[in-house]
């Protein structure tokens, strides 16, 4: 699939921003005053962020919000409706922590839930579609929910919490790219089934529709992050989970300490979900021989 | 608006004979030529006439090689176009209400004014039916020309999508796959019509049918040869260049 910046900036950034909103919703770390505005800022920065860089990825914005209304079928509507109560609902609880000294728990708690709904919806975009094997599985939302969870426990200061929240989601992820190879040939589609030839023998492409190039082959036939795979699977590996725990752990629990590690960990997110889009093989990839 | 309807009243939709298609692309053309003038956003081309050339087609043929275990290899023209599946995924994915299966003929449609060009659609078919134009933004895809087969201002016989009109080898046919008794139900089940990527559970109208068995030569079905002398000027050419 072809990485577009729009939705890799997307996915990282609400992914970030829900998760750090929800710490903040739950009351982990409980903050009033200045603290909760520069932590309220960033979260609502981070959500806010991801959600007007996904309408970058849309051919024709004007109906963008039309989105709204499909929720009771479509997972992308779902992300769009819950994403924005997500940003509503937190909103009172963090007015009254950064300006009143006090909080609304009930709605904190509210709409911490909505901003792992806005998560999960974002995650179920993806893991529903049976065409991208790689992401029809249910290690997709799970992978989704624990970035957030670890990214927004290491924005809010948590050291301990993120720590761990690192290291569990650094040995999903690994476990998530050792097994996903084999996802594709065990959704059993091939240039046979495709065509519906199996039964005359073995099909190989012998001319392609078309001697240019078309929105199937640059959307969906993307093929020049395979190459590096391997290298980038360490490079984002190395600043999203290996970095982040090192610094924690062993340096003191310092501002500059948790802001080096949380730039590492962004830097190390945006890596993996760019392979996450470039490595992910559609089936329709079959009908050109690829 | 994005749910699919619970039953059809017609599932109407194409048979495809992959035993007579020759690959000559003319439904490529004429679906085009039509699809581009009638319904919604016309059909953009970037670059048309330079070093690289792109357009949004809703129907595309392929060309494949088919290799048995034993004997030869065997090439079979492969026109592919949406196949306006039951369970159509492109239509349940998408978050305006623009993708629509009809229920009173099963045809799968967008209306151009919801759509956002999200492209979630294209994504979740599984076989590359639906097209973003880049010029309009918005999705396209076959609407089985609904704008021709119920169309009474042109004649009768016109009233087939584009592509099953112009096809010259006759390997495109239209009509209700739902009704048992329709010429193509008949002919899907003479054939052992197929369903493409039935794994990918959408349950496609469209209907493949594979190409006959070849006629194969047995051994000894050969006449021997009758001669092995030139004769005549072949023998006359044959002693003067020995001479040379």
């Amino acid at each position: 699939m072809y990485p577009a910046p729009s939705v890799i900036y997307f996915t990282t950034l609400t992914g970030l921003g829900f998760g750090l909103l929800a710490w903040l919703g739950f009351g982990y770390p409980d903050v009033i005053g200045k603290t909760a505005f520069f932590l309220y800022l960033l979260g609502y920065g981070f959500a806010v962020g991801g959600l007007f860089a996904s309408t970058y990825h849309l051919a024709n914005p004007k109906n963008a919000r039309k989105a709204f209304s499909q929720w009771r079928t479509s997972w992308l509507s779902r992300e769009a409706v819950l994403s924005v109560a997500a940003l509503v609902i937190v909103a009172p609880h963090a007015f009254a922590q950064v300006f009143l000294g006090g909080s609304v728990p009930a709605l904190g708690w509210l709409g911490a839930v909505a901003c792992i709904g806005a998560v999960f919806t974002t995650s179920m975009i993806y893991a529903q579609l049976k065409t991208v094997p790689s992401w029809a599985t249910p290690a997709t939302p799970l992978l989704f929910l624990g970035y957030a969870a670890a990214g927004g426990a290491l924005f809010s200061g948590q050291v301990v919490m993120a720590a761990i929240l690192l290291v569990f989601v650094g040995i999903a992820q690994l476990g998530s790219w050792q097994l996903g190879g084999e996802l594709f040939a065990e959704a059993g589609a091939s240039l046979e089934t495709a065509t519906g030839l199996q039964g005359l023998g073995s099909v190989r492409q012998l001319e392609p529709p078309h001697s240019g190039t078309n929105y199937l082959l640059k959307e969906m036939v993307f093929q020049v992050g395979r190459k590096h795979a391997e290298k980038l699977r360490w490079i984002g590996g190395g600043l999203a989970f290996i970095l982040p725990v090192v610094l924690l752990l062993l340096l003191p629990p310092h501002f500059l300490t948790l802001a080096i590690a949380a730039g590492s960990h962004v830097a190390g997110v945006l890596a993996i979900r760019w392979l996450f889009f470039a490595e992910a093989k559609h089936v329709v990839s079959l009908y050109y021989g690829k | 608006m994005t749910a699919l309807p619970k039953t059809c009243q017609k599932k109407l939709g194409l048979v495809i004979d992959l035993d007579t298609c020759v690959g000559c692309h003319a439904c490529v053309v004429n679906c085009k030529e039509w699809n581009t003038s009638n319904y919604g956003a016309p059909l953009s081309d970037t670059d048309a006439y330079g070093a690289n050339p792109v357009g949004t087609f809703l129907n595309r043929v392929h060309s494949y090689e088919v290799t048995p275990a034993e004997g030869p290899a065997q090439t079979v023209h492969f026109p592919k176009s949406c196949l306006h599946c039951e369970d159509a995924p492109c239509v349940s994915v998408c978050p305006t209400g623009a993708s629509y299966k009809r229920s009173e003929d099963g045809i799968v449609l967008v209306n151009e004014d919801d759509c956002m060009g999200c492209g979630l659609c294209a994504w979740a078919c599984p076989y590359g039916a639906r097209e973003l134009d880049a010029l309009a933004g918005v999705m396209k895809k076959c609407t089985l020309c609904v704008d021709r087969i119920y169309n009474e201002n042109i004649p009768e016989e016109d009233r087939v999508p584009a592509c099953v009109r112009t096809c010259p080898a006759g390997a495109r046919h239209f009509g209700d796959l739902g009704d048992p008794e329709s010429d193509v139900s008949k002919l899907v089940a003479a054939r052992g019509g197929v369903d493409l990527m039935p794994e990918m559970e959408t349950r496609p109208v469209n209907k493949y049918l594979p190409p006959r068995k070849k006629d194969e030569l047995t051994k000894g079905e050969a006449l021997a040869p009758k001669s092995t002398e030139p004769k005549g000027f072949l023998a006359w050419l044959d002693k003067a260049l020995e001479a040379l």
